[in-house]
C-alpha cells in the first residue's frame, strides 16, 4: 500500500501483539473478514436536527476503514456514535441499529463504559491528561480495574506498540504536555492501546500534526491493524488512500426544506474507490472538483 | 480601485500622528492613581497594625505571649498568653473547613459535572446569593436555631454550653460553602472538554472523570477557593462573637465550650472604653498582628502546595 520512508525505518519495530482474544480475526487479505461493526439505516440526530441520515455499512476486523468527505458531511458524527461518545452531548440520539459482533450498541443492557473499553478513541487534537507520561498510560488500566501484574511492563508495552518508547523511556515521570504534538498523539494512541480494546476509532488524528509526525502515525496505524480494527475519519484523501483497506465517502446534501444532512455516497475497497469510483460525486470529490 | 492605487503612492500619509490623544494620557494617569492608592492603603494598614504591636512587645515578652495559657489583660490579675484565643480560633476554623470543603467541592462537582444545564442555571445564582447573606444573620442562626438542635441531640450528659465553638464553626462552615462551591465550580468548568472526552473514551465513569481528571486539573482553582474560605473563617468576627461568646481566660479544652477567638476578642475589647496606648489597648494590635501573620502564612503555604501538586493543562 505504501512504502515507508527509510527515515522512519528506525521507529518501526517488531511490535509484539498485545491482544490475543477469541474475537481476533485473520488479517490476511483475500480472506473474507467478519464484520466487527455493522450499521443498518443509521441516522444521528442532535435534538430535532438530523445530522446524518440512512447510513448502511460494515467495518471488518483487523482492517482500516477510512471515512472521508467534505466538512459537515457527518463522518465524525458517525464515528462518535460507534463508541457512544454522542451520549455525552445532550439531545443527541441515534436511530437505526449499530451492531458490535451482533450486539446492538444502543440496547438497554449495553454498558457504555464497558463498550468504550473495547472501542477506544483517539481525537483530532492530542489531548493527553496533564499528568506524567506514565500516568497517562496507566490511567485506563487503573480506572477500568484491569488486573495488572506489573504496571511498568504494561506501560512499556503500550509505549512500544505506539512507537514512542525509545523517545520517552528516560522521562516517564515528566509531564506529557512537554512532548511535541506528534509525540502527544502517539501517547494518546498508547493510552488507548493500554486498556486492550478491539477497535480504535480515530477522529482526524493527524490534522493538527506536521507531515513527518503524520507519516509516523500512518506507519503506526498500518502496524496496529494487525491487532486492532481501526476506523479513521480524515480530511486528507491521500491519507485515506495510503492507510485504509476500505473507504467510505460521505457528502452533505440539502433537502427540500433547505436543511443539510450527511449521507453515505459510496463504500468500497480503497483502491477501487480512488481509481474507479461508482458515483460521479465521489469522482468529483477525489479529483478535487468539489469539496 | 483607481483611488486606492493613487493613495498607495504616499504610503506613510495615514500613519503619521495627526493629533495627540490627551484622553489616553488621562486614563493612564487615573489608572496609576488607582493602583498606587490600593497598594499604599495596604502598606498603611500593615504599618498601623505593626507599630503598636512593636510597642506591645516592648512591655510583654513575645515568649510569654505565645506560651502562657491565660489571657486576662482586661482583668485585675493580668496575664498575656494568647493561646486561649489562638486555640479557640483554630477550633472554629477547623470545624468550618471540615464542613465547607467536602460540601463545597461536592456541590461544585455536582454543578460542573452532573447537573443539567437548566439545573445549573438556577442553582449557581442561588448559591451566589447565599454568599451575600450578612454574617450577623448566620450568627443568630447558629445561636437560636442550630444550637438548640445541637443541645437536644447531644448524646452525652455533658451538653454544649449556651454559646460554644462547635456551633459557631458549623455556622461558619455553612457560610463559606457557597464561596468554596462557586469558585471551585468556576475552576472545574474551565477544564477543557477535550480532557473529559479523553477520559470517557478510556472507559471512565462520570465519577472517575470528575475525581481523577477534572478535580486534579482544576486543583489550583479549588485550593484558591478553599484558601479564600479559610481566610474568611479566620477573619470572621460576628458569628463567633454571637455564637461562641467572649470568654477569654483559659484555653478551651473542648469545642462545646464557649470561648473568644482572636477576632471576637478584638471586637469585644475594641468597644471604646480602653485608654489609648495603655497596655490593654495595645493587646488589640498584638492579637490583630498575630491573626494577620497566621492568615498570611497560610496563604503562602497554600500557594506553595498548589505549585507542587497542580496539573497545568495549557
Amino acid at each position: 500500500m505504501t512504502t515507508p520512508d527509510p527515515k522512519d525505518a528506525a521507529m518501526t519495530h517488531p511490535a509484539p501483539p498485545l491482544i490475543t482474544t477469541a474475537v481476533r480475526l485473520s488479517a490476511d487479505d483475500g480472506v473474507a473478514h467478519e464484520p466487527v461493526l455493522t450499521l443498518k439505516d443509521i441516522s444521528v440526530f442532535y435534538g430535532d436536527y438530523e445530522a446524518v441520515r440512512g447510513v448502511d455499512m460494515a467495518m471488518a476486523g483487523n482492517q482500516i476503514t477510512a471515512l472521508i468527505g467534505p466538512s459537515g458531511c457527518g463522518k465524525s458524527t458517525v464515528l462518535r456514535s460507534l463508541n457512544r461518545m454522542n451520549d455525552l452531548i445532550p439531545g443527541a440520539r441515534v436511530a437505526g441499529t449499530i451492531s458490535y459482533h451482533g450486539q446492538s450498541l444502543y440496547a438497554r443492557e449495553v454498558d457504555p463504559i464497558e463498550l468504550r473499553r473495547r472501542i477506544g478513541m483517539v481525537f483530532q487534537k492530542p489531548n493527553p491528561f496533564p499528568k506524567s507520561i506514565y500516568d497517562n498510560i496507566a490511567y485506563g488500566p487503573r480506572v477500568t480495574g484491569m488486573k495488572v501484574t506489573n504496571m511498568n511492563d504494561l506501560v512499556e508495552q503500550a509505549l512500544r506498540d505506539a512507537a514512542l518508547w525509545d523517545e520517552v523511556k528516560d522521562k516517564l515521570k515528566q509531564s506529557a504536555l512537554a512532548l511535541s504534538g506528534g509525540q502527544q498523539q502517539r501517547l494518546c494512541i498508547a493510552r488507548t492501546i493500554a486498556v486492550r480494546p478491539e477497535v480504535i476509532l480515530m477522529d482526524e488524528p493527524c490534522s493538527a500534526l506536521d507531515p513527518i509526525a503524520t507519516g509516523k502515525i500512518e506507519d503506526l496505524m498500518i502496524n496496529l491493524a494487525a491487532d486492532y480494527t481501526i476506523v479513521i475519519v480524515t480530511h486528507n484523501m491521500q491519507q485515506a488512500a495510503r492507510v485504509s483497506h476500505r473507504t467510505a465517502f460521505f457528502t452533505a446534501e440539502v433537502d427540500e426544506a433547505g436543511i443539510r444532512h450527511g449521507r453515505l455516497v459510496e463504500y468500497e475497497d480503497t483502491n477501487k474507490l480512488f481509481t474507479n469510483p461508482n458515483h460521479k460525486q465521489t469522482e468529483d470529490y477525489i479529483t478535487g472538483r468539489f469539496g | 480601485m483607481a483611488a486606492d492605487t493613487s493613495r498607495r503612492d504616499v504610503p506613510a500619509a495615514g500613519v503619521r500622528r495627526g493629533r495627540s490623544r490627551p484622553g489616553e494620557r488621562l486614563i493612564e494617569t487615573l489608572l496609576i492613581v488607582a493602583a498606587v492608592v490600593s497598594v499604599a492603603t495596604t502598606i498603611g494598614i500593615v504599618a498601623s497594625l505593626f507599630i503598636p504591636t512593636v510597642e506591645f512587645f516592648g512591655q510583654v515578652s513575645i515568649v510569654e505571649f505565645f506560651t502562657k495559657t491565660m489571657w486576662t489583660p482586661l482583668f485585675a490579675d493580668k496575664h498575656y498568653g494568647v493561646l486561649p484565643l489562638l486555640v479557640a480560633t483554630l477550633w472554629v476554623t477547623a470545624i468550618a473547613i471540615v464542613i465547607a470543603v467536602p460540601l463545597g467541592i461536592g456541590a461544585a462537582i455536582y454543578l460542573s459535572e452532573y447537573a443539567h444545564t437548566g439545573t445549573r442555571k438556577v442553582l449557581k445564582p442561588v448559591l451566589e446569593i447565599l454568599a451575600g447573606i450578612p454574617t450577623v444573620v448566620y450568627g443568630f442562626f447558629a445561636l437560636t436555631f442550630l444550637n438548640p438542635i445541637l443541645i437536644d441531640w447531644w448524646p452525652t450528659a455533658d451538653k454544649p454550653e449556651f454559646q460554644n465553638l462547635l456551633v459557631a464553626g458549623i455556622a461558619m462552615g455553612i457560610m463559606i460553602v457557597p464561596t468554596v462551591a462557586s469558585l471551585s465550580e468556576d475552576a472545574m468548568s474551565a477544564v477543557p472538554r477535550s480532557l473529559r472526552e479523553g477520559a470517557y473514551a478510556l472507559a471512565s465513569t462520570k465519577m472517575q472523570v470528575s475525581t481523577r481528571v477534572v478535580v486534579p486539573a482544576a486543583l489550583s482553582g479549588i485550593v484558591a477557593a478553599i484558601v479564600l474560605g479559610f481566610s474568611r473563617a479566620l477573619g470572621e468576627t460576628l458569628i463567633v462573637t454571637i455564637a461562641a461568646g467572649l470568654k477569654t481566660a483559659d484555653v478551651p479544652t473542648s469545642p462545646i465550650q464557649g470561648a473568644a477567638t482572636m477576632t471576637s476578642y478584638i471586637a469585644g475589647a475594641g468597644q471604646g472604653d480602653l485608654p489609648v496606648n495603655s497596655l490593654e489597648y495595645l493587646t488589640i494590635f498584638a492579637v490583630g498582628a498575630t491573626l494577620f501573620v497566621f492568615t498570611f502564612a497560610l496563604n503562602v503555604l497554600s500557594i506553595r502546595l498548589v505549585r507542587k501538586f497542580r496539573e497545568v493543562y495549557e
